[in-house]
């Protein structure tokens, strides 16, 4: 088992790398192939040759590209710092530094380190939400199939999917903040540490429309999952020892149905916590996803291969926890 | 006896006579096509201690049968009638609740497929001691010795530590043996044993039929054996009940059933069995066409598509009149319109020839 863990970590790191190498190398050869310097995105209108060729310089941007890339990958594990040679030009950038910011004048890593609390905020609570809720109802529809209950979740849940969360976010925002009944107050972001109950307030209706598109995905998969279960020959069996339909259900059936939605959650988790693009749009919430898509609006080419690393770290991670659990739930994918 | 047209008016009624008796049984499930009777009509006995096996293709209500017996239907849409009655209760008419506690107690039942018969995520001990403890009350300690105890009785190697494997860690005879001990943890009186060798290879099936036999002597249970191999028939069964469109088409003796067989599908499952003797192209004889549906039944006699003997029924009364199940000799009854001389005219000289 520890082995396994080893090499799915080795594994993970080779993934990361490759993700690197091939954002780095399109975000470097793209402004080559146009003809222009990204010394030209971090100053202002009209610059003068010797400012664009500091710029250059103190970014390390006049190094061949392989030069520049080992520079990057350096600064992520020790830091570097951007000096075009005088005092006040001199840029720390400490561990782990994904590059610095032309927009902000910041470091890329601060950037995200102060994002990320919004981003897992919005996640997690969407996930919680969406697991009871997908779960729960996927289950109580395929234990009553075909009656009016199970049609009328399934309804909801193919609305659910249908919908984008640009339009049920914004339906949300009108009925309880600028509508009819004006029941919270306009969103905006409160740290849990400062102020816990405005904290949930400005979350609450991101969580629920995040939420609703995934547990109607979820509660799909938990009913198609449920039944196929439920013509499994050891729930037959299960029936023939005389165990009640409680027990049948709740020990044998649960177990063998909600196993793989283990891999999707944990998929799903680990995509949103790289940025839930369109829900912290909709509701103006400074995560992740806000700060790529702002960043990609004004070519803050740092920023977005900040975010696209650490993106899909998540994944990666996300896969490589999933797959030991997979291993602790299943005795046959067990390893000895 | 007098025969009557109705062969459900010649039926028993009143107390049971035997220890198993199924009477008249009749299991439909409404679908959207329509009404599909998987048994119609369908009566057997077995005693302790006896074995009685019950043969026919796919979709010959074989399986249902037996489900019916352990009332897996209830509580489902199917629409159950008849009697089963079972040392002394009727257990078509008991409750879901009264029929649970005699499942896998009194009545259990070993399934086709062993692998996908257990649960992958539950050790094969764990199995063993859930399906002891819901009918004693006893400690999990106990309840795992006994699952040791039985694993070893049905010969499984090194029971106290194979007792903690998963199943996918048994080979398919081991699972089967496993499964078997799962059945019997409870010392049922009535085994029924739903094509129990069918997944496995040939040596094994043999080891599995001698273990079955073994224990049922040791235990004095009845068994049901379901099977579509007459081989496994011969093997271990003392009666023999041939069903064809969840009917039973021809019942009796297991000595009487080969040696001489009286109904023509029965003729042809004999027929179809592979013989190595012969050059390759007389090896197997199949039976023509496909089992009836069971929304719509052929009229006349179910099997009447298929058979090869009309020419020996005067009119055409096996395509319009459905025949009882009458006894042609005692203890051996068959549903054929052929006289019963002419029958064992044919099966003397064209069926058991060929064979």
């Amino acid at each position: 088992m520890f082995r396994y863990i080893v090499r799915r970590l080795l594994g993970a790191v080779v993934v990361v790398f490759i993700v690197s190498l091939v954002t780095f190398f399109l975000f470097s050869v793209g402004p080559k192939i146009t003809g222009s310097s990204p010394a030209y995105l971090y100053v202002g209108k009209n610059p003068t040759p010797e400012l664009v060729a500091a710029i250059e310089k103190s970014f390390g941007l006049d190094q061949p590209l392989v030069t520049q890339y080992a520079q990057y990958m350096k600064g992520i594990v020790v830091g570097r710092e951007f000096s075009d040679g005088t005092a006040e030009g001199t840029r720390p950038c400490p561990a782990p530094c994904f590059g610095y910011s032309f927009r902000y004048q910041a470091p890329v890593w601060d950037l995200m380190k102060d994002r990320f609390p919004v981003t897992l905020s919005l996640a997690v609570g969407a996930a919680i939400l969406w697991l009871i809720f997908g779960l729960s109802v996927g289950i109580l529809s395929a234990l009553k199939r075909g009656t009016l209950v199970d049609r009328i979740a399934m309804i909801t849940a193919l609305a659910g999917v249908s919908l984008p969360v640009y339009f049920t976010g914004l339906v949300l925002l009108y009925v309880f903040v600028y509508g009819p009944i004006r029941f919270l107050p306009p969103p905006s972001w409160v740290p849990l540490t400062e102020n816990p109950f405005a904290w949930f307030q400005a979350l609450i209706l991101p969580w629920v429309a995040l939420a609703f598109l995934y547990a109607a995905l979820y509660a799909r998969l938990t009913r198609a999952n449920m039944l196929d279960t439920m013509s499994e020959d050891y729930i037959r069996t299960a029936v023939a020892k005389g165990l009640s339909r409680r027990k049948v259900i709740s020990k044998h059936a649960l177990r063998a149905a909600l196993t793989p939605i283990i891999t999707i959650f944990g998929l799903d988790v680990g995509a949103l916590l790289g940025g839930a693009i369109l829900t912290e749009k909709v509701f103006s919430l400074p995560g992740l996803g806000y700060l790529a898509i702002d960043a990609i609006g004004k070519q803050d080419l740092p920023v977005i291969m900040g975010v696209t690393i650490i993106a899909a770290l998540f994944i990666v991670v996300a896969n490589i926890v999933v797959d030991v659990l997979y291993g602790v739930v299943d005795p046959r994918v067990r390893l000895s | 006896m007098t025969l009557t047209v109705d062969s459900a008016a010649s039926l028993p009624s009143g107390p049971p006579k035997h220890f198993l008796e199924v009477r008249d049984l009749r299991v439909a499930f409404p679908t959207d096509d329509g009404l599909v009777r998987s048994v119609d009509g369908l009566s057997f006995s077995v005693e302790r201690g006896k074995t009685m096996g019950i043969v026919g293709e796919s979709g010959s209500g074989k399986s249902v049968t037996s489900q019916a017996i352990l009332g897996l239907q209830k509580g489902t849409r199917a629409q159950v009638s008849g009697e089963i009655w079972f040392d002394g209760e009727e257990l078509v008419g008991m409750t879901a609740d009264e029929m649970r506690s005699l499942r896998g107690n009194k009545l259990a039942m070993i399934f086709q497929d062993p692998l996908s018969s257990m649960h992958p995520f539950y050790k094969v001990g764990e199995q063993i001691v859930e399906a002891y403890r819901i009918h004693n009350d006893v400690s999990k300690q106990a309840a795992r010795k006994r699952a040791i105890e039985m694993l070893d009785r049905v010969g499984i190697p090194n029971p106290d530590r194979r007792v903690d494997d998963y199943p996918h860690q048994f080979s398919g005879g081991m699972r089967q043996r496993a499964m078997i001990a799962m059945a019997l943890v409870n010392d049922p009186q009535l085994l029924i044993a739903d094509e129990p060798t069918t997944a496995l290879d040939v040596t094994v099936q043999a080891q599995i039929l001698d273990l079955l036999r073994d224990l049922q002597k040791e235990f004095n249970s009845a068994i049901i054996l379901i099977t579509h191999d007459l081989g496994v028939i011969a093997e271990i069964a003392d009666d023999v009940t041939v069903m064809y469109g969840g009917r039973c088409v021809e019942q009796g003796a297991v000595r009487d059933l080969f040696y001489q067989p009286e109904m023509p599908y029965t003729w042809g499952l004999l027929g179809s069995m592979p013989r190595l003797d012969r050059d390759r192209k007389g090896r197997l004889d199949p039976i023509p066409g496909n089992p009836p549906s069971l929304i719509n039944l052929p009229k006349g006699c179910v099997f009447n598509p298929r058979c090869r003997f009309q020419g020996h029924v005067s009119g055409s009364a096996c395509r319009d009149t459905r025949p009882d199940l009458l006894e042609a000799s005692p203890g051996h009854s068959v549903r054929c319109h052929i006289p019963v001389e002419e029958r064992h005219t044919i099966w003397r000289d064209q069926i058991k020839p060929a064979l």
